[in-house]
């Protein structure tokens, strides 16, 4: 495994302050390794989202990071918290070495500006020294990454199509070459056809540009094939976290286990389909121990209690689940 | 209350029957064409003939824009329709609104994409189905009866206890909750036909599947018809009978479930089974860089100009000097009863007519010449929606 870009260690978010917060966020460990893609699902209200806002510092208020560390290792130079950067250090940091597709590229571009001015803005507002020229020829040139004709630069935002859109985001994304590209929801507004052929771009443009990607969404089905390791969150905690084919083979979480039951498979045998009953857990009413343990079906006497924590079960992969016991070393 | 259970019908029965239907969109005349003799329209449905038949579920599947949503509006008849027929039980029916509008809406029900938007936020429950049985006559007489009906409409969408939702507000339900009350509201009607318009698009992954085997437990028990439109053609194949793809407004691909899903026929259907998400397709040696050279690229057309002949000819990697011209008919594939596909390759003669040096096929006589637009939609094929 190669060295580590981003480590997130114990981040907690809250929503509101004092007594009447909302844990969004609990406590959580997560690495993100040079050039690869690390996929992060959960249901709506896991807290996927808030930990991607949490770690760049761009969250709105109420939210506030309330506590642990990001840190982020640069291509040359010692390891910086981004949770301690001044807004001057942030104002480099934000968009060169981390960047974010938002989800719904619909809405993330400015719809009275042309994309030449939107991508220029970008190039102009971290490369002050360089020429006019100059930005044009690589606005061009990141265009043609992405697979758009250069002349499409004049165009606004409505007249290109939502695929269109979505790619001269990840454009945008790419213009600093960043080491960290954060993508929520990149392909969710898109149709099935049009988000093959973004993430197949995406895979090549990885291979040349050599970035790290942390991929939030909700498909599973999608993540177990574009991604390497693979995060599973649920009630603001990382439940399971493994090798994407390891967890498609057999998951140890009986979320993740549930999870995989609920989309049906397009090839092969028909396979039974059992879902997980119930709905996900309000967040201001949050059950005691294991979050998930109203709806497991495999619930027994410590999970009401006490909070499973997540440790390696097994070598490679770890869960936080007391059907996995912490193999020997203890949770870390 | 009456949720019957229709058992004097004979399974099977075509309730709800759509014949050639066509819906266009006009389009606000711009100044540079002010002058022009042909107003512009969308060509958002074109010539869709399909049968809902009793205890059956049928499946829309299709890109956005593709006009499935169209065709739920069009059967629900809150579009007019611009032609074609529409056939309940047989007859057909064209209803404008007031009564008529009302007696059909009694025998067929639309359930939309989003539970957030179709239920009042500032109504409970209650009021929502207390509406949907007054409306419809089906509230029996006095408060003991109402409760009774209300009770059982809750219950039949699996929201037990009764009580605990009738009182509550939209905003204290999931998600999951949310699209269970719409289904009740939709159910209070005692409907024959459901139209489900991507019904489980919004919802979490963990609670899509409760919603669907809903739907199936109410086709079952209710023998209800069912439209399920979605975009997912592997729930598709999970959840429904049978199985029709459409593609930039007309209906290139069907047959019964599994045979579409498991052996696509069309270009397009293949284009689409190829793109849906396959975890399997990790643990297959190279099979998926073998397909990416023959997927079709590019996007959907513009439907103000549709291409002529096979609106999927300009991305589509078989495409043949025929394609480009004359608009395949439907052609049975001969491997399921009831499979068929519009699309030439299907058709003997016009392979062999369309190997090199044989001469361009004569054109078929079923099908009327196009009109001359191909100079005009190669210019429009570009990325440009």
């Amino acid at each position: 495994m190669t060295d580590p870009v981003l480590e997130i260690r114990g981040l907690r978010v809250d929503y509101g302050l004092g007594d009447a917060a909302v844990h969004a966020v609990r406590d959580v460990d997560l690495t993100l390794h040079r050039g690869e893609v690390l996929g992060l699902a959960g249901e709506s209200g896991s807290g996927k989202s808030t930990l991607a806002y949490g770690l760049t510092r761009l969250l709105p208020p109420p939210g506030v990071v309330s506590g642990g560390q990001v840190i982020y290792h640069p291509a040359d130079g010692p390891p910086v918290d981004v949770l301690t950067l001044s807004p001057a250090q942030l104002r480099k940091f934000r968009w060169a070495e981390t960047s974010i597709v938002f989800q719904g590229a619909m809405n993330s571009l400015n719809p009275v500006h042309k994309v030449s001015t939107q991508l220029l803005d970008v190039i102009k507002a971290h490369e002050p020294q360089s020429t006019a020229a100059g930005r044009l020829a690589r606005a061009r040139d990141l265009l043609r990454l992405v697979g758009i004709a250069a002349d499409r630069l004049d165009s606004y935002p409505h007249q290109l199509s939502g695929g269109m859109r979505q790619r001269v985001m990840i454009a945008m994304a790419l213009a600093l070459e960043p080491q960290v590209v954060i993508m929520d929801e990149p392909t969710t507004a898109l149709d099935v056809v049009m988000q093959r052929q973004i993430l197949g771009q995406l895979a090549e443009l990885r291979e040349r540009l050599d970035f790290a990607v942390l991929f939030i969404t909700h498909d599973l089905s999608l993540l177990v094939e574009f991604s390497d390791r693979i995060a599973i969150m649920y009630g603001g905690r990382i439940v399971e976290e493994a090798p994407a084919a390891q967890l498609y083979g057999r998951a140890l979480h009986p979320y993740t286990e549930g999870l995989l039951h609920s989309f049906p498979a397009l090839r092969g045998p028909r396979r039974e389909l059992t879902g997980i009953p119930g709905s996900p857990p309000d967040l201001r009413a949050m059950p005691e121990g294991c979050a998930f343990h109203p709806r497991c079906p495999k619930a027994f006497d410590p999970c009401d209690k006490k909070v499973p924590a997540l440790g390696a079960a097994e070598p490679g992969r770890d869960v936080a689940c007391w059907l996995h016991p912490v193999a020997a070393g203890g949770p870390r | 209350m009456t949720l019957s259970e229709s058992a004097a019908a004979p399974a099977d029965e075509v309730v709800l029957e759509a014949v050639g239907l066509t819906k266009h969109f006009p389009v606000r005349r711009r100044l540079r064409n002010l002058f022009s003799r042909t107003p512009a329209v969308v060509h958002a449905v074109d010539d869709v003939s399909f049968a809902l038949r009793r205890g059956r579920v049928t499946a829309l599947v299709g890109e956005s824009g593709s006009g499935k949503s169209t065709v739920a509006r069009l059967l629900a008849q809150i579009y007019p329709r611009t032609a074609g027929d529409l056939r309940l039980h047989g007859t057909s029916t064209r209803v404008r609104g007031g009564r008529p509008f009302r007696a059909y809406v009694r025998r067929v029900q639309l359930i939309l994409q989003d539970p957030f938007a179709s239920l009042n936020p500032v109504h409970t429950v209650r009021y929502h189905l207390t509406r949907s049985l007054r409306i419809h006559g089906n509230a029996g007489r006095g408060a003991e009866e109402l409760d009774a009906a209300l009770g059982k409409l809750l219950t039949r969408v699996s929201l037990t206890p009764p009580e605990r939702y009738l009182d509550a507000f939209p905003h204290e339900l999931s998600g999951g909750q949310r699209q269970r009350v719409a289904i009740a509201r939709a159910l209070g009607a005692d409907p024959e036909v459901l139209l489900a318009d991507e019904p489980v698009s919004m919802l979490d992954v963990s609670i899509r599947l409760g919603v669907l085997n809903l739907l199936q437990d109410l086709k079952e028990r209710l023998n209800i018809a069912i439209l399920y439109i979605t975009h997912d053609i592997a729930s598709a194949r999970y959840f429904a009978d049978e199985t029709i793809v459409m593609y930039a407004g007309r209906m290139v691909e069907g047959g019964d479930s599994e045979t579409v899903t498991q052996n696509p026929a069309h270009p397009y259907t293949r284009l689409l089974t190829d793109s849906a998400p396959d975890p399997d397709r990790i643990t297959g040696d190279g099979v998926d860089t073998a397909a990416g050279e023959d997927r079709g690229q590019g996007e959907p057309p513009s439907l103000i100009t549709p291409p002529a002949g096979c609106r999927f000819h300009p991305r589509c990697p078989h495409a043949m000097r025929r394609c480009t011209a004359d608009l395949p008919p439907r052609l049975t594939i001969g491997d399921r009863p009831g499979h068929w596909a519009a699309c030439w390759l299907y058709d003997p003669a016009t392979v062999a007519a369309d190997t090199p040096g044989s001469a361009a096929p004569d054109a078929d006589p079923a099908v009327p010449p196009p009109p001359a637009a191909l100079e005009r939609d190669a210019a429009t094929q570009g990325e440009t929606r």
